[in-house]
């Protein structure tokens, strides 16, 4: 897609998120830097605990504070630095321009309120309408998520999971916002219901107009809804690019990992290939390279210094030292 | 939205119709309730008649429940006591409830200093046992029916907000909270919409379980010149009053501890019964 014409939507400078726990202080987000075009889809991938969550949770002001907190950076919105605004102005954000989708579709529904209440609730807090009004627009928003109208005053119990999750999506979009921030939307389904509501949200978001972070680990759901890739490995961006690029062309050596970690049908390979080695403790972050320890190419000075991220070729960028001059 | 809610309670109340042992104990308070009201109606006799000529009777023609001490009619003075034991019993559960509550959900839901605060507070307040505070606060107030239920109320309060605040500190963890955070939605909002609701159902059960304990400390109350006064009837009192004359006169005790016993279960079945119709799960 042309990235160039599209007009610049989030730009995340420098975010650096720490949580304060009693015995450490876990650095979850170290100096991460996004940019987000209107209507693009960003994937972020990595693993668990790679701060992925923590970076959406940040962008909508909802971590948890304490134990949270924003060491530094901005979150730039359409030209506002979400960071610095008053919680006044960022309510009328929250909901509303910016929108979550949460992980898991089971839990993230109130179990004693219809679903249709639940959308209303998300639209009448930011449009002044009748409560006629709301009805009618969260009963379109069903609709439109593919549920009957009539099933408004059903609860969350009654849906199935993929059910559930359209519902949630519902809620997300039910003020049309313009950014949408999905929290690994389908990890909860099952492959055939994930399709299913990934060709919607897709078309939704391409109907609205919506720029989309999507948050998650596999990689093939990337390749098939994302236009830019962030690989994510212990609270830093590693590598950044097109997905096309990222996916013909891997240049870190934890992305490429993670593909050859991919079963492949396309060769006769018994076993799979993991990277071996755990993520290191956030609370206790080494020198230098976080990847280090897994890395097999590996020399003496990637523990020693942290490298910078470095435009390996056009609009891809890599954070390793093999990259660039140093090969 | 009107119709939408009333369809909604039709509902709730149809479950709860359904389930027999709450239709029956909704009944007999139905019927508590009206031999209350109906009170000067039914009573064969004042509730202060004395006749000291035939004192302590066993059940018979004239009292159909035998007669006190004083020769006072036990039927009369029961139907009279309904009106005090019925007030004092939910009264002061709803006082109790309440502040319970209130307590209890902000200091779950703010956590951290708050929470620290607020429940050290409860201990302090807590390290005074219910009656002796209860019996403080009553005695600090004046006597009178009015005083005790609110003395009553404020002292069983902590009970109630530690049970709210550690459901409200596994339900704010919730994914649903988080998401009703996510489209903006205010801490009264989501502590009154979707944390509380979602709490409160060992709560019902507890709080109509209560009723019967409320109905006794008040009669401690009386029994210490503090609650009802005398010869205001009052089913605790009673039960305390007849307590000298148990081993000759068992009747005295029993029968206002079967009327307290009744009322409690009652109660409590529709509590039971109410838990379940409010929880849409159990819908069919």
């Amino acid at each position: 897609m042309n990235e160039q014409k599209k007009e610049n939507l989030l730009t995340i400078e420098d975010l650096v998120v720490e949580y304060d726990t009693d015995e450490a202080v876990v650095q979850a987000v170290n100096h991460v830097n996004l940019q987000l075009g209107r209507g693009e889809t960003l994937g972020l991938v990595g693993e668990t605990g790679a701060g992925k969550t923590t970076i959406a949770r940040a962008i909508l002001r909802i971590l948890p504070d304490p134990p949270a907190r924003v060491c530094g950076g901005r979150i730039l919105f359409g030209g506002e630095d979400l960071l610095a605004l008053s919680e006044g102005k960022m309510r009328r954000i929250r909901g509303n321009k910016i929108a979550m989708i949460f992980q898991d579709p089971m839990t993230a529904l109130n179990p004693v309120e219809t679903v249709g209440d639940q959308i209303a609730e998300a639209i009448g807090l930011h449009e002044k309408l009748s409560r006629a009004d709301v009805e009618k627009r969260a009963v379109d928003m069903l609709e439109m998520v593919g549920i009957p109208g009539e099933r408004y005053e059903e609860y969350p119990h009654q849906f199935s999971g993929g059910m559930k999750q359209r519902v949630v999506i519902a809620m997300a979009l039910a003020c049309h916002p313009e950014l949408l921030l999905a929290d690994e939307p389908t990890t909860a389904l099952d492959v055939t219901i994930q399709a299913q509501v990934l060709d919607m949200m897709d078309n939704l978001k391409k109907r609205l107009d919506t720029s989309m972070i999507l948050i998650t680990h596999d990689l093939g759901i990337v390749a098939g809804m994302c236009d830019k890739v962030a690989v994510v490995y212990a609270g830093e961006i590693v590598e950044q690019g097109t997905t096309e690029e990222i996916f013909d062309h891997p240049e870190h050596p934890y992305t490429v990992g993670l593909f050859q970690s991919l079963p492949r049908l396309d060769s006769r390979e018994k076993r799979l290939r993991p990277i071996n080695g755990l993520m290191p403790d956030p609370a206790n972050l080494p020198q230098g390279c976080k990847f280090y320890d897994r890395c097999p190419f590996a020399v003496p000075e990637c523990s020693q210094r942290t490298p910078e991220m470095r435009e390996h070729r056009a609009g891809h960028f890599v954070r390793c030292i093999r990259t660039g001059g140093e090969k | 939205m009107k119709r939408k809610k009333k369809s909604r309670m039709r509902e709730i109340l149809h479950r709860l119709f359904k389930n027999k042992l709450a239709v029956a104990g909704l009944v007999t308070i139905a019927l508590l309730v009206l031999v209350a009201i109906l009170a000067p109606v039914l009573a064969p006799s004042p509730y202060e008649a004395q006749d000291l000529e035939s004192t302590y009777q066993f059940p018979n023609a004239a009292h159909p429940l035998g007669t006190d001490n004083l020769g006072r009619d036990i039927m009369s003075r029961l139907i009279y006591g309904t009106r005090q034991s019925l007030r004092i019993g939910v009264l002061s559960v709803a006082i109790a409830s309440t502040l319970g509550i209130i307590f209890g959900s902000v200091a779950g839901f703010y956590g951290g200093r708050v929470d620290n605060i607020l429940m050290r507070m409860l201990d302090i307040y807590q390290s005074i046992p219910a009656m002796l505070l209860s019996i403080a606060l009553a005695a600090a107030l004046g006597p009178g029916i009015n005083n005790a239920i609110l003395a009553i109320g404020i002292s069983t309060m902590a009970e109630y907000a530690r049970m709210i605040r550690a459901q409200i500190l596994t339900v704010r963890e919730r994914e649903y909270v988080e998401a009703a955070r996510a489209i903006n939605a205010g801490d009264f909002r989501i502590v009154t919409k979707h944390i509380i609701p979602n709490a409160l159902a060992p709560l019902i059960v507890s709080i109509t379980m209560n009723i019967g304990n409320s109905i006794l400390a008040a009669a401690t109350l009386s029994f210490i010149g503090l609650g009802a006064q005398p010869p205001l009837p009052e089913w605790g009192a009673m039960l305390s009053a007849g307590r000298a004359y148990m081993r000759d006169y068992g009747y005295l005790v029993v029968i206002p501890g079967i009327c307290i016993m009744i009322s409690v279960l009652a109660f409590n079945l529709l509590g039971d019964g109410l838990r379940d119709a409010l929880d849409p799960k159990m819908k069919n």
